[in-house]
């Protein structure tokens, strides 16, 4: 484990020099340099997907290769497999967190008219400039 | 005098990676309340793969390119770290500063070509998405840079060397921020 400045109190110590293990045995079997050269794959699948010009191939390669990309980094990077599991969830509450305000706004956001209500006309702005 | 802050037990962990861990979070919902308005209004308004025509999928496909680079050498000076080298750690956070640098120079030089041809943060939504949620970014990665030239500075005479693990998740991820920024601003048009 890394050298800390502080010293904590031994049962803190314990369960720290646990996850510090967890950790180092984690870097002893990950190779850094192959889950980078995967993520540079998947980036350029990414950019040459959308170049196919099929909406799913897009969406596929675009957002799809994005989650993968992510996960990971998350996994490999940040060691997110071998954290307690309560940094999970805390994470995990977060997106959930997203998911409700995308709910709760979508209605608003994306429909046009419902029961006894049609949305104003927006005024369009100026087309922008072309190169 | 042991700092009270660094002697609980509960949470397993030591009290600055679970404060990062908190931050991180926090900055979920941040940038999870700004990508989710965009995917938003971007299924909403048909007219938006119009205007995000203009952006430069080459530009930002080079600059993932930098950051997944930037976090490889992240983790590597982490790995250093755990092997207590500390010169060898802060040489590697040095190189993910230079890929920092290289980010926001590739990003301003991209912000004044745009700039030029008249597409500014008031040309329309999508565009007042664009600069809002990269410029977002874009701060992330300057003071992610900032914190680690302090961490590398400590590191280099073998002090505080746990810093470098902490420093490597933000670092980490803006770089996965970054990865879902790259398709919903330059490739779904």
């Amino acid at each position: 484990m890394a050298e800390h400045a502080d010293h904590p109190a031994p049962a803190a110590h314990a369960a720290q020099a646990e996850h510090a293990g967890a950790v180092h045995a984690e870097m002893h079997h990950v190779n850094y340099v192959r889950i980078w050269q995967i993520l540079l794959v998947l980036l350029v699948i990414s950019v040459l997907g959308p170049m196919v010009g099929i909406q799913i191939v897009t969406l596929i390669t675009a957002f799809g290769i994005a989650v993968v990309k992510a996960y990971l980094v998350a996994k490999n990077f940040m060691h997110l497999n071998v954290q307690p599991r309560f940094v999970v969830y805390l994470l995990g509450t977060a997106l959930v967190f997203m998911l409700l305000f995308y709910a709760g706004t979508a209605g608003d956001v994306m429909k046009h008219s419902g029961d006894n209500w049609v949305k104003p006309d927006v005024v369009q702005a100026a087309p922008a400039p072309h190169h | 005098m042991r700092p009270i802050a660094t002697t609980r037990s509960a949470a397993g962990l030591p009290t600055g990676l679970l404060a990062v861990w908190w931050v991180v979070a926090s900055e979920i919902v941040i940038f999870g309340g700004l990508l989710g308005s965009y995917i938003m209004y971007r299924l909403a308004h048909d007219a938006w793969s119009e205007q995000a025509a203009a952006t430069n999928v080459w530009i930002g496909a080079f600059n993932t390119f930098v950051l997944l680079t930037s976090s490889l050498t992240a983790v590597l000076a982490h790995q250093a770290a755990e092997h207590g080298d500390g010169k060898l750690a802060a040489k590697r956070l040095y190189y993910t500063c230079v890929g920092a640098a290289t980010f926001i120079g590739v990003k301003a030089f991209e912000w004044t070509t745009e700039i030029q041809h008249g597409y500014t943060i008031t040309s329309n939504t999508f565009w007042s998405f664009y600069y809002t949620a990269a410029g977002l970014h874009a701060l992330h990665v300057i003071a992610g840079a900032i914190l680690m030239l302090f961490v590398a500075a400590d590191a280099a005479k073998g002090r505080e060397l746990h810093r470098v693990e902490l420093v490597g998740i933000y670092w980490h991820f803006v770089d996965i921020v970054w990865i879902f920024l790259f398709p919903l601003l330059y490739i779904a048009k």
